[in-house]
């Protein structure tokens, strides 16, 4: 299985290329630069492998929730190579991206996924981590904090900037053993969750690499026209 | 050289082929003009949105129309700026990501170039030396074209845009939206006689323009007025009027200034038909001819990107892969080709 993957959702720019078991990535923190580093990355983790576009099994991408403008970054891309390289996309959740990151690092199962969204919310989801999956408990939310909701039994761990963010009201709905902030969804983890067997069947043509956003209520309809 | 044209810089989702031997073989155009009329305006994050779904799936329209293979496609152009930048991106995401992949060059392609190149497509195109208007929505200018890439700017709006003063003005009056060409319609109606509006900094030297007190003129005028279908039809033409012949005398003295005889008309605005009508006779008058795109390529679309890319390309300009979008971008800042 040879792969690649890529993420511009938050603040953090990266690419990965994953072949036979083993992820290779190029990862940065870039705030608005992720335009003008992603394609570069992207170039250097297959050049690293020796490998063409068209000698890939499919393209992965953070398909969101996260920036709206950073999530069709990475969208745009994907649709792009995997057109041109006549391969399949796998849209892959940025949440569950960033769950499984920080559960494979500090050894975690129960993780509890916040980002930032402004506007007083945050983007919201919870997890059961292993080695290769992150799965959804519940759905992914937008919402204000005082909001979230877990699984009732967990031992959970915090994981995202909307922790830091909205710290106070985030713990006091969901008491959580620790939390890591300073983490970013990373292209490597969105190669790992695309690549199992059971999230193949979820590959979609490059048309349909599409972002998801949750946030859908974005037009201020008084402002909207008025300049 | 077989290039991929794309536009979305505002509002319209546009891809073109054209083939520089064997010309403009397809286009096709996603207006979201439905989209954004429930808000009287273009809402910038959901034509982003559109963009992203649309772009693909007309891609692959216009590839089955030319009967083309995707690995003929020899070089990509994207529109870089003006534009909205989260419209921008999409498109230049995507045209990168497509270029890259196929190892074709790409290069970003300034929109109001396009636009002044979009006569090229036509059977008798113009030569260089011309004088181009641009009126749109977006832009009013007019602008001396030595060549590609040879821009001076001889005049600009200092306010609303040509394009703009008459969608708000539609939008007064209680047109739907996008109320521009609904004027123009409601004004074929109008009595040209009735009301005369100030035709805005022509009492002055220079080629530039402003729109917004003309604007400001036609709503106090309506206000005084029983709202009929009658005097509105009125206000109209009476705006009209005012707004072509503004333009016209602005053209007037870009052509005596640069001792040019061809006239070059595009963007939304230059569908106008009393605009068209007016600028036939200026040319004739003055000896000249008057140049325009096809009416859809008025308006934004793909095969205008496509064409200027061409020019660009084949000159041996092209971008690097760091992706980079310019909302605001001068025209007279761009590099000339030879």
């Amino acid at each position: 299985m040879k792969l690649l993957a890529l993420d511009t959702s938050t603040d953090a720019c990266s690419a990965a290329v994953w072949m036979d078991g083993v992820a290779r990535e190029r990862y940065e923190l870039a705030p608005r630069r992720h335009a003008a580093l992603i394609l570069p990355m992207i170039e250097a983790v297959l050049a690293e492998v020796g490998l063409r576009p068209t000698q890939l099994d499919a393209i992965a991408f953070g398909r969101g929730p996260g920036a709206f403008t950073g999530v069709r970054i990475a969208a745009g891309i994907a649709q792009g190579i995997a057109f041109a390289a006549d391969l399949p996309v796998a849209p892959i959740s940025t949440l569950a991206a960033l769950a499984l990151g920080v559960g494979r690092e500090i050894g975690h199962s129960r993780l509890a996924v916040a980002l930032d969204a402004r506007m007083g919310e945050v983007y919201w989801g919870t997890y059961a981590v292993t080695a290769d999956a992150a799965e959804l408990l519940g759905e992914e939310r937008v919402c204000a904090p005082a909001a979230v909701t877990a699984p009732a039994g967990g031992d959970w761990f915090g994981a995202g900037g909307g922790w830091r963010v909205h710290a106070a009201v985030l713990s006091r709905q969901l008491p959580v053993r620790g939390c890591l902030e300073e983490r970013y969804p990373r292209a490597a983890d969105v190669a790992r969750l695309a690549v199992v067997p059971r999230q193949r069947a979820d590959w979609v043509s490059p048309d349909w690499a599409l972002p998801v956003y949750l946030r859908n209520e974005v037009v201020d309809k008084r402002a909207a026209g008025s300049r | 050289m077989l290039i991929l044209g794309i536009e979305t810089s505002c509002d319209e989702t546009g891809v073109a082929l054209y083939d520089s031997e064997r010309g403009l073989l397809a286009h096709a155009l996603h207006s979201q003009v439905r989209l954004h009329a429930e808000y009287g305006g273009v809402v910038p994050e959901l034509a982003s949105r559109d963009h992203v779904r649309k772009l693909l799936p007309l891609l692959r329209e216009i590839l089955r129309r030319a009967g083309a293979t995707p690995d003929a496609v020899e070089g990509v152009a994207y529109t870089r700026g003006p534009g909205l930048i989260g419209a921008l991106l999409v498109g230049a995401a995507i045209g990168r990501g497509l270029a890259w992949a196929w190892n074709v060059p790409a290069i970003g392609v300034h929109h109001m170039e396009g636009h002044l190149l979009a006569p090229m497509l036509e059977l008798e195109p113009p030569e260089f030396p011309f004088v181009a208007l641009l009126v749109s929505g977006g832009h009013s200018l007019l602008v001396e074209v030595d060549g590609v890439g040879r821009y001076r700017i001889l005049g600009e709006s200092v306010d609303d845009a040509a394009g703009e003063a008459f969608d708000k003005t539609a939008k007064l009056l209680g047109l739907p939206y996008p109320g521009g060409p609904a004027l123009a319609r409601l004004a074929e109606q109008g009595d040209p006689q009735r009301f005369r509006f100030p035709r805005p900094m022509t009492d002055r030297p220079g080629c530039d323009f402003s729109f917004s007190g003309l604007k400001t003129a036609a709503i106090n005028t309506w206000r005084g007025l029983e709202p009929t279908p009658a005097n509105r039809a009125d206000v109209a033409r009476a705006f009209e009027d005012a707004v072509v012949d503004t333009l016209a005398i602005k053209c007037r003295r870009a052509l005596q200034a640069t001792r040019l005889r061809r006239l070059v008309v595009a963007g939304g605005v230059g569908a106008n038909r009393r605009l068209r009508e007016r600028l036939r006779e200026l040319l004739a008058e003055l000896g000249g001819h008057v140049y325009y795109p096809r009416l859809e390529f008025c308006t934004d679309n793909g095969a205008m990107i496509a064409y200027a890319g061409w020019r660009r390309l084949a000159a041996g300009q092209y971008d690097d892969t760091a992706i980079e979008v310019l909302p605001r971008w001068p025209l007279d800042s761009l590099p000339a080709v030879n």
